[in-house]
């Protein structure tokens, strides 16, 4: 296949995973089983930034031959030994009789104008994900050394750390020291069973390590804040590991426990945010209390696996044709 | 992992005792009111330059010795810890990831109704 080709491809891959990241936000079925419904928005998040990246970069090559990735190498090669003709060949230009030859200068310039936006995009996708990283393990970092100046541990909830503060607050801090934090507010507010509750929410947050995949969809909205796309499905993702972590919470304990707690933290209207800082997780807790009280069906293993299997295809499409 | 924890309780006993004193205070005055009195003077020493450096101590030149101080209250510090783990704008849920947000207004008076309910209908709670 030609560069051409493959960008005709990755545009398709690229524009059905954007209509697929704007209309899975109003779907219903994710809340039945958050886990298939994360791997999809992983699928969707990375086939839509390789798929981007790819269009870009085949309509600047649509004359490579093979892997994306390679035609980009060839080039970057070619360059190096100083084979100009080489590189103008991959760009399309075959001496004086090629079809592209009556504006080649302005062709050229389009080109190039796609090669340097792909390259651009991809840097700045690998940017992001890096500033978001440093900036989480920075926080971490800080709170890791204030906790070690003023909390303590309490009986009351055995492993987890313990903050004097009369505020409602009970968090996790992941990475390899992990932690579980928890407000003497919290130890006034909620019972034994509630605040186990909590602790086994914390730790299932804390085992399947939901901060990584938080990760990059926080990244993708720092970058473009005004992207509803990425707003939502920050928001959607973030609320399906809520989801995932109450599931978890719930084995083996009523769903009783985990719901009043849910819901005198909710309630107990520690810090009131300034207006439309909240919209940001509005109906957020009455949507996890709604699922606990009235509980969905899973989704039947049939469907779990064909929303796999999309998610592998669909991140599969654009690695095949970047590479192969 | 030890070494690390040691480090740590350390730190902490100094901390306590530079924010239970009103005055700034040398090396020697630190080891003097630690609990564990028996405390090289240059493990107290090197305790209180980590402390510096991270920003939590100040200290000054008194003569040949330095002097140490808090940099900020106590509460200072606790406020901070409780405003990252409160933001409500969800740009710190990478860094940390909240058990839930307080809610405003309708959704409060949603969820109260629902505890109502489940407390209505459960018997022998955890008696808190």
């Amino acid at each position: 296949m030609t560069g051409l080709d493959d960008a005709a491809l990755l545009a398709v891959v690229a524009i059905a995973s954007a209509l697929g990241a704007s209309a899975l936000p109003r779907a219903t079925w994710p809340r039945r089983s958050p886990a298939a419904a994360i791997l999809l928005w992983q699928a969707l998040g990375l086939a839509s930034g390789l798929a981007a990246v790819g269009t870009l970069i085949g309509l600047a090559l649509p004359a490579s031959d093979g892997g994306l990735v390679r035609s980009v190498l060839h080039a970057g090669a070619l360059l190096r030994d100083g084979n100009v003709f080489g590189v103008a060949a991959m760009f399309g230009f075959r001496g004086s009789g090629s079809a592209s030859g009556n504006w080649p200068a302005m062709i050229l310039a389009v080109r190039l104008t796609c090669l340097a936006a792909g390259l651009a995009l991809l840097t700045l996708l690998c940017w992001v994900l890096l500033a978001a990283l440093a900036a989480a393990l920075q926080a971490r970092r800080r709170q890791r050394e204030l906790l070690t100046l003023l909390a303590h541990g309490d009986p009351k909830v055995p492993g987890a750390l313990v903050v004097d503060h009369p505020s409602a607050a009970a968090y996790c801090l992941p990475g390899l020291r992990s932690r579980i934090v928890v407000s003497v507010g919290t130890l006034e507010l909620l019972g034994r069973r509630e605040l186990a509750a909590v602790l086994a929410h914390e730790r299932a947050h804390l085992r399947e390590r939901h901060d990584l995949v938080l990760l990059p969809f926080t990244a993708l909205r720092r970058a473009f804040p005004r992207s509803a796309t990425c707003t939502d499905a920050h928001r959607s993702v973030a609320l399906l590991v809520e989801m995932l972590a109450d599931d978890r919470a719930l084995r083996g304990r009523p769903a009783r426990e985990l719901v009043s707690a849910l819901v005198r933290f909710g309630t107990a209207g520690t810090c009131p945010a300034p207006a439309g800082a909240l919209a940001a997780g509005e109906g957020e807790v009455a949507a996890r209390v709604t699922r606990l009280l009235k509980p969905v069906r899973p989704l039947p293993a049939v469907a779990v696996l064909a929303i796999c299997l999309s998610a592998a295809l669909l991140v599969a499409a654009p690695v095949t044709l970047l590479l192969v | 992992m030890t070494t690390v924890n040691r480090l740590g309780e350390l730190e902490r006993a100094i901390m306590d005792v530079l924010w239970d004193t009103d005055t700034s205070l040398t090396v020697r005055e630190v080891s003097a009111r630690l609990t564990e009195r028996n405390l090289a003077h240059t493990t107290v020493m090197t305790v209180l330059d980590r402390l510096a450096k991270k920003g939590f101590a100040r200290r000054e030149r008194d003569g040949r010795a330095w002097r140490y101080c808090p940099a900020a209250t106590r509460e200072t510090y606790v406020t901070e810890l409780m405003l990252t783990a409160l933001a409500q704008t969800g740009d710190r849920t990478a860094a940390l990831t909240r058990f839930a947000q307080s809610v405003s207004g309708v959704e409060a008076e949603v969820l109260r109704d629902a505890l109502e309910v489940i407390e209505g209908s459960g018997e022998g709670d955890d008696g808190t």
